[in-house]
Order: C-alpha cells, then structure tokens, then sequence
C-alpha cells in the first residue's frame, strides 16, 4: 500500500501530464484546420495535372519516341522508395504505420533480389528505418525548421529524384505517405510515381484531339518533371494534415486515459486517508475502553 | 454563341481565379497567344510573362505553367505566379537582379537562357 504522500504526489504528477496533452491537443486541432484547409486547396492543382497528362499520353502515338519519366527505363531492376513521414513525433501510430507498409514493401523488393534504394522525408521514418536498412538510405531529407511545407520545398525533393533518374539511378519510383480520409483514419498509401502510371485506358470518353504547341513530347517534357513535384507536395499536404489528425486523437486519448487514472487514484487516497482515520479512532476507543 | 468562357487560374495552393471573361493573354513558349471563346482545344506551356485577362481588367506575372483549352473552358497551372497589382518596384529589381546573375552563369542551356532572357525582358519592361 503507498503512501498518503506517494498517492498524492503521483496525483499531481497525472493532472499535470494531463495538462500537457490538452494543450497539445488543442493546438493540433488548430493546426488540423489549417493543413485540412491546405490540402483540400492544394487538389484541384494536382487533379488538373493529371487530366492533362493523361491526354497527352493519349495523343503520343510511338511509345518509343515518349519521354523517359512518362514510360520508364524499360528495366526493373532498381527501386527507389520516398518515405514521408513527421519530424515530430507523440502522434499515434502515425510514422510507425507508414514504415510498416514501406517495410513491407522493401522485403518484397530484397526478396526478389532487386536493388532497393531509399530517400527518406522527415526524421522520425529515418530513425525506425535507418536501423534495420540503414545501408539502403541514399538521401535524409528534413523539414524540421520549417512551420509550413511550401511547394518550392517540395519541387527540391522532385527535382532531386528527377536527376537521380536521368543518372539512371534508379527505374522505378515510388513514395509512401498517409492519406488523409478524417481525423480518426489515416490510410498509409504508396503511389508509383515513375514511370507514371496510366489510368484505365477509357478511350471512348474523351475523343476530343487538342492542338499543341509546341510538339507534345515537348510539352511532356516539361509537365513531368513538374507532375513529380506536384505529387510530391500533394503528398506532404495529406501528411501533414494526417500528423495532426492523427496527434489529435492520440492527445484526446491520452487526456482521457490521464483522467481515469485521476479518478483511481483519488479513490485509493481517499480510502487510505479513511483507512488512517479509522484505525486512529479504534486506538483511541480501545484504549479509553481499557481504562 | 457563347460570349464568355470559363477562365481558372490554379497554383498548388489554392485556386486564385475563377471568373468568366472574354479575352485571356498569355505568354505561351512560342510567342504571346491571346484566347478568345470558341477556341479550338489546345494544350501549350508558358514562358514569364504577363497573363492578361479581359484587356488589363486583371494581369498576373508568371515564370512557367501549363495552360489547357477545350469546350470553352481555359485553365492555367501555375507555381509561380504572383498578381501584377502586388509587385512592388524593390521586389522586380531583385528579381530582375537575381535573373542577371543568373545569366551569366557558364553552364547554362539554350533552351535556358532563352527563358531567362524573357524573364529579363518582361520584368524590365514592367518597371517601365
């Protein structure tokens, strides 16, 4: 049995790491407004990036003569892997669920014995990963000064991978990030960026044949690497607002936890502080009785 | 026929305009082009210049994007964008400065200095 002391202060102890958690909480609320907000105007941009990529693919007749990006190198031999994760941590399972999926998938790779090579974005995916694969890492990217992920960060890591692949580094490319569905899910979700994958080829739909200027492969050449970076931002836009939704109900949960453990262990204090009274009282009774 | 048609102007941040108009200029990588309804269905890429919508109702400055027409619907993609009414004199002399150092770097592309040269020529004659 503790002590009335020991109860009291691990009373204090729990009500202040409660605090603490509220706090948190609240200010990931807040910043969940705003990456939410972020990430629902960052759509319309990568959606209608998308569009157009897909008509021009559509318009390119000789697959030999497309661009690189859009078609691949023709080999498989060579992965590369873009881990986004936080830099902060306390947010749930938010960074460990990406590095399950990304090891998941890195296993697959090893497995079939093809080269694995890993860029990581946000140190705490580099700290669960640099152990176990730490040999495969080529490139740590962090944020961790920066309050607000713009895109001219983002088309730094595009960039970034786009010369990688003209060294021909690498033939394929895919990243890893959460995607944001509400507050209390997070999909951890992997998308295949080069080559570009094509969308189920529906033809009929839009048959209508654009003019371009100059030649389309030349404008592809422009778009992809842009495409790339779009993605890119696209993906840290849902991982933020993924971190906070994903902090927020870890706090809520913490809090809550925090104030059952109040409750029990009020109780226990109260019942030992009776306990002492009581046994005060029967000391004195017996022994006034004795007399 | 259709007097207006739809003009959006997009950046990775947010939309910044979706009105209907009737003339839309921009500076495409061949040469200035100016959009009006019942264009035929083009896709072409930008180099900087000034976007100019509905004859100096509102002008843009960009450095690069890609711009989509069909069905009278006209939408510009762009990362660097910044409305004309919002540039100060300060903010295109460093940029026009930045573009200068630029220049004179050695190892650059044609397809580059051709860019950039533009980029010179437009912010200068903003200035004016």
């Amino acid at each position: 049995m503790p002590s009335l002391d020991d109860l009291r202060k691990r009373i204090s102890s729990v009500k202040s790491t409660q605090k603490i958690t509220k706090a948190m909480k609240m200010v990931a609320a807040a910043k969940l407004r705003k990456a939410q907000e972020m990430a629902e105007n960052g759509r319309p941009y990568s959606d209608k990036m998308n569009v157009i990529i897909q008509n021009l693919s559509k318009a390119i007749n000789d697959p030999s003569n497309a661009p690189k990006l859009l078609i691949g190198s023709g080999d498989d031999k060579t992965h590369l892997c873009v881990v986004m994760t936080a830099d902060r941590g306390l947010c749930g399972g938010f960074n460990t669920n990406i590095v399950k999926q990304a090891k998941n998938y890195f296993n697959k790779i090893l497995k079939e014995s093809k080269n694995l090579k890993i860029i990581t974005v946000g140190t705490k995916g580099l700290d669960q990963l640099k152990r176990e694969y730490g040999k495969y890492i080529v490139k740590k990217i962090d944020f961790k000064n920066k309050k607000q992920i713009s895109f001219k960060d983002a088309s730094l890591v595009g960039d970034e991978i786009v010369k990688l692949f003209q060294n021909n580094e690498f033939d394929k490319c895919i990243i890893f990030y959460n995607k944001f569905k509400n507050v209390m899910t997070q999909i951890p979700q992997s998308q295949q960026l080069i080559p570009a994958k094509k969308e189920d080829e529906t033809k009929t739909e839009q048959e209508s044949s654009y003019d371009f200027e100059p030649e389309e492969d030349e404008i592809l050449e422009d778009l992809l690497p842009k495409n790339i970076s779009t993605q890119i931002y696209k993906g840290f836009l849902e991982n933020s607002a993924s971190e906070q939704g994903s902090r927020m109900t870890a706090m809520d949960n913490a809090t809550r936890n925090a104030g059952d453990l109040v409750e029990k262990l009020t109780i226990n204090y109260n019942r030992s502080r009776q306990a002492a009274i009581t046994k005060e009282l029967i000391e004195i009774i017996s022994g006034a009785e004795s007399l | 026929m259709n007097e207006n048609f739809n003009i959006e102007i997009i950046s990775p941040e947010k939309k910044l305009f979706a009105e209907k108009g009737k003339s839309v200029t921009i500076p495409s990588f061949e040469g200035e082009m100016t959009i009006l309804p019942d264009h035929i269905s083009i896709i072409t890429f930008l180099r900087p210049g000034v976007i100019n919508i509905n004859e100096n109702k509102k002008k843009y400055f960009v450095e690069e994007g890609t711009v989509e027409f069909s069905k009278n619907n006209l939408t510009i993609l762009s990362s660097t964008i910044i409305e004309l009414d919002s540039l100060s004199k300060d903010v295109i002399s460093s940029m026009l400065e930045e573009s200068e150092k630029e220049l004179n770097q050695e190892n650059l592309d044609d397809k580059k200095r051709y860019i950039i040269s533009h980029k010179i020529d437009c912010l200068s004659q903003i200035n004016l």
